[in-house]
């Protein structure tokens, strides 16, 4: 090692790989991975989220992690985000496309996208 | 891409519990269940809670699971890792509260009892990082220590920085590490050492091994720091050759540093040349003394040398050497990236940062807790460590080891230090705490560390050699009944005697179990001579087994089990009984205890 940016550099290249274990962040995205959400495609969400939050850079700030089954079947696969001081939003019937954007515009852009959440889809 | 991590003990406690079995088990379930590319298999260092062992703990969630089985494996894996279902028969929960309802609210590890009053520091890597794999412990902050002090700081900055942090040697002693380092700079010489000891002796301490074990990185750069700061180029840590997981992950982190360069040549591109070794120790206690350390690594026998000269003058291979304990090392980083006032604001008016204390004896959670110094004796046993088991009352607890003596119940709200320690007679000692209840013989516990005393000591110094024989063999006349009140007032002088004579600090605390011992329980030293009672019925001579011939229905169940064929039947049939009573001879019994253990009808009592 011959200059603290080769340590740095190590250290930028590591930090995601254990950010994980740093415990949850102030925003947790949970999705719903009981037999029904996973028969309704909750695998490619969750994996998905992964990705994303860490494509933009967010995982210092927002945890992904797995339920069960939160009991709305019907309308799985189910994410909740959970932030701390504001009210848990449930968005259903989760798609990779819509994963995708509920990280561009809620979770980066700090904007709910209600066509996406269940009060939208309950009516 | 991977979106959690399983992270398995892989410390020695655990190790013996099987981890290995289990982190077997997960990566075939693992790939069984075709989720290589996303969960993460880890083997981590010490958890803290051996008790429960084996552990592991899967990230992000922070879910702890206890006691797992390679059985178990399969079901957290396909409900936990697969549908995010908590198993939660496996979940560990210190509150009480359903783990069921405690999960669903996300009750991280962070948060149980256990956890939630520490404070790691020395242990912060532990558990949480692979200690096989260098990156991690640079993603977590590792060797921008030694990248600050090499190209930010001066070596007088440096030990100002330890000074002002008010760190004191974890090895026992208390003394201010930064004294000892700028007692060694000044002093000129081609070869100067920095030694890490680690040779943890103590019966019941375990903190040192956990601290290789899990993060050996943060000592290898600490070692580095002092090496700078005082102007050696050369290291050796002397560990037990008894930890042989210690030892090889502690190579192992060695060479990792060497061939990126943290150890060698030219470090960083700063001119700084500094290299390490290990040297094994062959486990003689007197070995972990400084003296005796140094001189083991020459390769001589392991005997101390008298003070001064001081190692700080002529050391090792008679040149100035510092050497500190494994602890005081891993506080070091920390220390130079976060500044001597962030540790100066833990801890009481003299004994700054925290501690790591072996939990062990008569207590729930066994294991290993961090915590700021001036905790109370209070927290560390009722609430850290779950109280005592089976309802038993707590009498005291026994830190410091052989060196050390004995909070008793009375100051239970003692807040821990250094200070407060010696002010009762006690001692801080490297970590290791005991707890005892009301069927622990304080009398047995002082000859049970006499015994490890005589055996360990090197005999180069009469008072220690001989005295402490002479010591032991007047506690095992008291334990026997045969002793007499002028023998208590001649074993205080002969403690005294010992203390102020011997050539190093094995001598010097070695009376230290037995003057704690009679100065909170004097009682019971009394009960021993003068009604000989072993009060908490341990002291094998001065118990009674003997039969209720009242109770005794003659089925000659104890008979059978007696391995001395002491028990045997009488004359006397009680009333409404249909067979002879038995009877103990109490010449013939060895005082084992198997037949109060086989009676079904609570005939045989201990007196």
């Amino acid at each position: 090692m011959k200059s603290l940016a080769e340590l740095q550099a190590i250290k930028d290249r590591m930090k995601d790989k254990v950010i994980l274990r740093e415990g949850t962040g102030d925003v947790r995205v949970v999705v719903g991975m009981a037999t029904c959400g996973i028969a309704a495609g909750a695998r490619p969400v969750l994996n998905t989220f992964v990705e994303e939050v860490n494509n933009a850079g967010l995982s210092e700030r927002v945890s992904v992690s797995q339920t069960g089954c939160i009991g709305i079947c019907q309308f799985e696969p189910v994410v909740e985000v959970f932030e701390a001081g504001k009210d848990k939003v449930t968005y259903v019937k989760m798609t990779p496309e819509k994963a995708r954007r509920v990280v561009e515009e809620h979770l980066k852009g700090g904007k709910v996208i209600s066509e996406y959440t269940i009060a939208a889809n309950n009516e | 891409m991977i979106r959690a991590h399983v992270l398995i003990c892989g410390g020695t406690g655990c190790t013996s519990s099987g981890s290995k079995a289990i982190q077997a088990a997960f990566a075939d379930s693992i790939a069984k269940n075709g989720l290589e590319d996303e969960i993460k298999l880890v083997q981590t260092g010490c958890f803290g809670l051996c008790a429960l062992g084996p552990v592991v703990i899967v990230y992000p969630d922070g879910t702890f699971y206890s006691r797992v089985q390679p059985e178990d494996v399969d079901e957290i894996v396909s409900e936990h890792l697969l549908k995010g279902r908590v198993v939660t028969r496996l979940a560990y929960t210190d509150t009480g509260k359903d783990v069921a309802e405690e999960v669903v609210g996300n009750v991280s590890l962070g948060d149980t009892a256990f956890y939630k009053s520490q404070h790691r520091v020395v242990l912060r890597n532990c558990g949480v990082i692979d200690p096989e794999n260098i990156d991690e412990y640079i993603a977590m902050d590792g060797y921008a220590a030694l990248g600050k002090v090499l190209t930010e700081m001066t070596p007088e900055d440096v030990i100002k920085c330890v000074t002002d942090s008010g760190l004191r040697g974890r090895g026992g002693g208390g003394f201010p590490t930064g004294r000892k380092w700028a007692l060694c700079a000044p002093n000129k010489a081609p070869q100067k050492y920095v030694v890490c000891n680690a040779d943890e002796g103590d019966p019941g301490a375990f903190m040192d091994r956990s601290v290789l074990e899990g993060d050996p990185h943060s000592v290898i750069e600490a070692m580095a720091i002092a090496g700078y700061a005082i102007g050696a180029t050369q290291g050796y840590v002397y560990v037990r050759a008894e930890y042989p997981i210690a030892v090889k992950r502690l190579q192992i982190a060695i060479d990792q540093a060497r061939e990126y360069g943290l150890l060698g040549k030219d470090i960083f591109g700063t001119g700084f040349d500094f290299d390490l070794h290990i040297r094994l120790g062959a486990g003689a206690f007197v070995c972990g003394e400084e003296t005796a350390l140094m001189t083991s690594i020459e390769g001589n026998r392991g005997e101390p040398r008298p003070r001064p000269p001081y190692p700080a003058v002529k050391g090792l291979y008679e040149s100035p050497t510092v050497e500190n304990n494994v602890e005081t090392f891993a506080n070091i980083p920390q220390i130079i990236l976060k500044g001597a006032d962030w540790f100066a604001s833990m801890g009481t008016e003299k004994s700054k940062g925290t501690k790591v204390f072996a939990l062990g004896g008569k207590i729930k959670h066994t294991g290993l807790v961090e915590i700021p110094m001036g905790t109370t004796l209070r927290e560390i046993i009722e609430d850290i460590g779950g109280g005592i088991p089976n309802g038993k009352k707590f009498k005291a607890a026994q830190t410091g080891g052989p060196s050390g003596g004995c909070i008793p119940a009375s100051l239970i709200d003692t807040p821990v230090d250094y200070d407060n320690l010696t002010a009762i007679g006690c001692m801080m000692g490297s970590g290791g705490m005991i707890v005892m209840d009301e069927d622990n013989c304080m009398v047995d516990m002082a000859k049970f560390f006499l015994e490890f005393t005589v055996d360990e000591s090197c005999g180069k110094c009469t008072p220690c050699r001989v005295g402490t024989k002479r010591l032991l063999e007047m506690l095992d006349k008291i334990t026997r009944g045969n002793g007499t009140l002028e023998d208590l007032d001649a074993l205080e002088k002969l403690c005294y005697y010992i203390k102020e004579n011997s050539l190093c600090g094995l001598g010097q605390t070695a009376p230290n179990p037995v003057l704690a011992t009679l100065r909170f329980f004097r009682d019971e030293y009394v009960a021993h001579v003068v009604d000989k009672k072993c009060p908490a019925g341990v002291c094998k001579h001065l118990v009674r087994y003997e039969i209720d011939k009242e109770k005794c229905i003659g089925c000659g169940m104890c008979a059978r089990q007696c391995p001395a064929s002491a028990i045997s039947k009488t004359n006397y049939i009680a009333p409404g009984k249909k067979l002879p009573a038995h009877a103990i001879d109490s010449e013939k019994c060895v005082k084992c205890g198997a037949c109060m253990g086989v009676c079904k009808f609570n005939a045989i009592s201990k007196k």
